[in-house]
This record gives C-alpha cells, structure tokens and sequence, in this order.
C-alpha cells in the first residue's frame, strides 16, 4: 500500500468514527442543543465519506444544505424556544413506545440493507464529471425531475406534521386552546406550580 | 532514519503552502487591525494610535503578543467542551478558502470544478462557530448576539447566493479561473452592477462588519457572542472575522473586478496577484470606510432590508439575466 493510499484509508475510518461518534452523541445527549451538534457531527462524518468517494459536489452540498442550513435551523428553533441549560423532556416513557422505535428503526435499517444488497452496482463511468451550471440543472429538471418533486412532497407533510405538533394534536387548532391553558401549559414545561 | 527527500513530495509541498497561508493571515490581520485603527482614528479627527513605533506601526504586534499572553479564563458555569471548540470553529473554515482563491493565473493551489460552491460552503460552516461559542458561554449577551448572527446569517446567505447566481449563468462555470477567465473583456462589475452592489452589501452582514455588526453589537450586548472569551480564544475570533472580510473580498474580486486582469506587467501570470491584491484591499478599504461612517442599524430593519429589498432586487436581476443570456 502506498502512502497516499494509507492516508486515504486512515481518513475514512476517522470519517466512520466521525459519524458513530456524532450519532451517538445524538441520541445520548441530555440537552437539545448538543443532540443538533452531534448531528451535525455526523453529517460531517457522512460529508468526508462522499469525499473518500471522490465526489466532491455531493460533499459540498452535504455541509452546505444539512451543517450549514438545516443543522442552523433547528438550533435557531432550539434556542427561540429553550433556555440554554434545559435539559430535553424524555419523549419515551413507557415499553410499548420504546418497543415501537426500536421496530421502526430495525425495519428501515433492514429495508436499506436489502436495497442496498439487492441492486447490482454500476461503477459511475470516470469520463462522465461534468458539473456545468448547464449539465445539472438538465438532470434534475429532467432526468431527475420524479425523485426532485417527491422530495418537495416529503417535505410538504413534514411541514404539515410540525404544524400539527405545534397546535398539540390534531383535533385541536390554536383558536380552541384558552389563552388560560396556553400560559398554564407554558408554566408546566417551565416547571413552575401555577398559583 | 526518515529524511525529508524521503517525504512524498506532495506533502511537502501541502506543509509549505499552510505555512505561507498561515502567515498571510497573521499578516493580514495586522495590517487590517492598524488600518481599521488609523482609518477610525483619522475619519473621527483624532491620529489614531501614535505611541508604539514610527505613527504607531508597531501597535499591533504589541498587542498580538499582549494577546498570547493572557491567560485564556474559562467561567465557572460555560460548557467546557463547546467553549473551546468554538474558536477553532471560526479559524478553521477561513482557512480553507484559501485552496481555491486565484491569486493569478498560475498562483492557485487547486483549480477546483466547484470552487465558488467551495467557498459559499465554508462560510455557511462559519456561523456555527459565533453559534457554539454564544451558547456554551451560558451567558444571555452572549446568547442573544448568537442568536442574531444566525437570523442574520440564515437571511444574507439568499441574496449572496442569488448574486452569484447572476454572474454564473453569464460565464456558466463554477471554477474560479474561469470566471475571471471570462472577464478577459469586459470585468462584471460593468455587466452585473445590481448584482456587485448586493454582494457587497450582503458581505458586510456576512462578516458581522458594521453597520451590519448586531452579533457583536458593542453597545447593546458587551460584545456579543464572544463577550466570556480572553487571550487566544479571542484572537482566533478576531483573526477568524479579517479572514473572513478578505475572503468576501476576494471573491467580490473574482466574481466582479476581473481577478488578476490589469494593465500588462512582465511575468504577468504571476505578478497579477499585485493587481488581485490591490483590487482586494481596495474593497477592504471601503468596507472599513462604511463600518465608521454609518451608524449600525436596528435589528428589524437588517432583516427586513434583506427579505424586502436585497432578495426581491437579487431575483429580479438574476430573471434579467437568465432572459438577456438566453436571448
């Protein structure tokens, strides 16, 4: 092995331990905050794989878009709505919704795992790096157009969803909620006792 | 025993040239430092700093050396981890820039494909960093002005990206020497001016400059985001933010002002750095210019100077341009 290629190899384990190391801290961390840092981390982790792979657009646009933009945006939320040493309410109490995550989460690996074990994999041609304004914008208005609007769908019901939460369910829209029961509601996160 | 000519010799060659940018830096912000003093001086009728050399040259390295040798506190109640995290946050995306920024035409270290998306990157990487330290300081002035650098951030990052969007739809490639490649002619700033006049406005708010400055807002929040930091911590703010304004400025340099392009010099594809060079501090002259002959402005009318003004002119002037390149 030459050096170069010793280099390389060392650089995508950092990345891989990157990217456990940011997913654990995700999940394990206490404060909200840091849960956002160590996905970013793990973005991070997941930006140096595309480079070890040689793509240097898919890299760039992983920083810009998840570390740069959406990792901002949700610590811009974070911070409008928590003080800073407040730590995250435990959404999973009981078995059954423990038991629930853990499925979810086991089946998507298995789904992608299948996916990824299924489909036999095509080397990108070497000759085929045109990154011209031209060229992409030709495949994803094109080429590419099914997969680009389905996104903008996901994101729709994502946007759908947080409203949703936001209001406190769904049968209930923010004019049903007293203003009394909006201010108590405040106390209790806070921890306060109403008076 | 390992010799250097031993060493493979691209590694050399990467050790040598992070040295050099390394010392550009500390170069840079020195020179930016004096000359921010001595502009802010001389525009308020007073000299400036006269004590430490020949009309105070020196005052900075004094103050440099001043700097590394303070003791770096760390209050009681930060988070310790993010505390120092956060200045090596803001040093290290303006570092590497520095890849892909044409001096002239041979002195480039790597023509990337993607250069501009290079740049735009790390500087969106940057507000992470007046983010971290804002919040681990567990203090509210530190707290409010990261909050602000990241309203700020989230709203000026849409018409400097749609700025540069007008320019590459005109020279349809996102490599820097091309770019200036293209302005053989004509520079951009001629055939772009809405767009060069957006950048430059909406680089100022990137680099927190005045009067675009509210994350560091001296007088409302002590100084914002790094308020709690001392000795290194705060000179790696420092050097990180007249990083940053060189970097706004060179792009504004490639992107409008034709790069390395000026009258002819012998070895001109090396001595047109002297022509980038004089273009870049010229920007950074104005810019100092602005910071002490404004007055900062309230933090309702920066966002809706951006979202009602610079967003709305930017699309127009990129549908413009989209209309006359297709034609």
């Amino acid at each position: 092995m030459t050096f170069y290629q010793s280099i390389a190899e060392g650089l995508f384990l950092a990345f891989i331990i990157l990217v456990v190391l940011g997913s654990l801290i995700t999940i394990r961390a206490k404060m909200l905050m840091k849960t956002v840092l160590g996905l970013a981390v793990a973005l991070l982790g997941v930006a140096g794989i595309y480079f070890y792979l040689g793509s240097m657009f898919l890299t760039l646009m992983q920083i810009l878009v998840y570390v740069g933009a959406i990792c901002i945006v949700m610590i811009f939320g974070i911070m409008v709505g928590y003080t800073p040493t407040e730590v995250a309410e435990k959404s999973i109490k009981d078995w059954r919704n423990k038991f629930l995550a853990v499925l979810s989460a086991v089946t998507a690996f298995l789904l992608i795992l299948v996916c990824v074990l299924k489909t036999h994999w095509v080397p990108v041609a070497a000759g085929n790096r045109d990154f011209s304004a031209v060229h992409l914008g030709h495949e994803f208005l094109y080429t590419y157009c099914l997969a680009f609007e389905l996104i903008s769908v996901i994101l729709l019901i994502a946007i759908v969803g947080a409203i949703i939460l936001a209001r406190g369910g769904a049968g209930k829209t923010a004019v049903d909620i007293p203003v009394e029961e909006k201010i108590a509601g405040v106390r209790e996160e806070k921890g306060e006792t109403t008076a | 025993m390992e010799t250097i000519s031993t060493l493979p010799p691209e590694l050399i060659r990467m050790v040598i040239s992070a040295i050099i940018v390394i010392t550009f830096l500390f170069l840079n912000a020195i020179m930016m430092g004096y000359a921010e003093r001595k502009i802010a001086g001389h525009v308020q009728r007073r000299p400036g700093p006269m004590e430490v050399g020949s009309h105070g040259i020196l005052q900075m390295i004094i103050d440099g050396i001043k700097l590394v040798a303070k003791e770096l506190i760390i209050p009681f109640n930060v988070d310790r981890t993010l505390f120092r995290v956060a200045p090596l946050l803001s040093f290290t995306p303006v570092i590497l820039p520095f890849l892909v920024i044409p001096f002239s035409e041979k002195l480039q270290a790597r023509d990337l494909n993607m250069g501009l998306i290079f740049i735009v990157t790390m500087g969106s990487v940057n507000v992470m960093a007046c983010l971290v330290g804002g919040w681990g300081s567990n203090n509210k002035y530190s707290m409010f002005g990261a909050m602000r650098a990241v309203a700020q951030a989230i709203s000026y990052e849409v018409p400097i990206l749609l700025s540069i969007l007008a320019v590459i739809l005109m020279c349809n490639t996102f490599s820097l020497k091309g770019i200036v490649g293209a302005q053989q002619k004509i520079w951009f700033v001629f055939l772009q001016p809405v767009a060069f006049l957006i950048y430059v406005v909406a680089g100022l708010a990137e680099t927190n400059r005045a009067p675009f400055d509210l994350p560091e807002a001296e007088s409302e929040l002590t100084a914002g985001f790094h308020t709690e930091y001392s000795g290194m911590g705060f000179s790696l703010f420092f050097l990180g933010e007249y990083t940053n304004m060189f970097i706004v400025a060179s792009v504004a340099t490639v992107l409008f002002l034709g790069g390395w392009h000026g009258p002819h010099l012998p070895y001109g594809e090396y001595l047109g750095v002297v022509w980038f060079l004089l273009k870049v501090y010229f920007l950074l002259f104005l810019m100092i210019m602005v910071r002490w002959t404004y007055p900062r402005v309230r933090f309702d009318q920066l966002l809706n100077f951006s979202w009602k003004y610079l967003v709305p002119f930017s699309l127009a002037n990129l549908l413009i341009t989209a209309v006359v390149v297709k034609l």
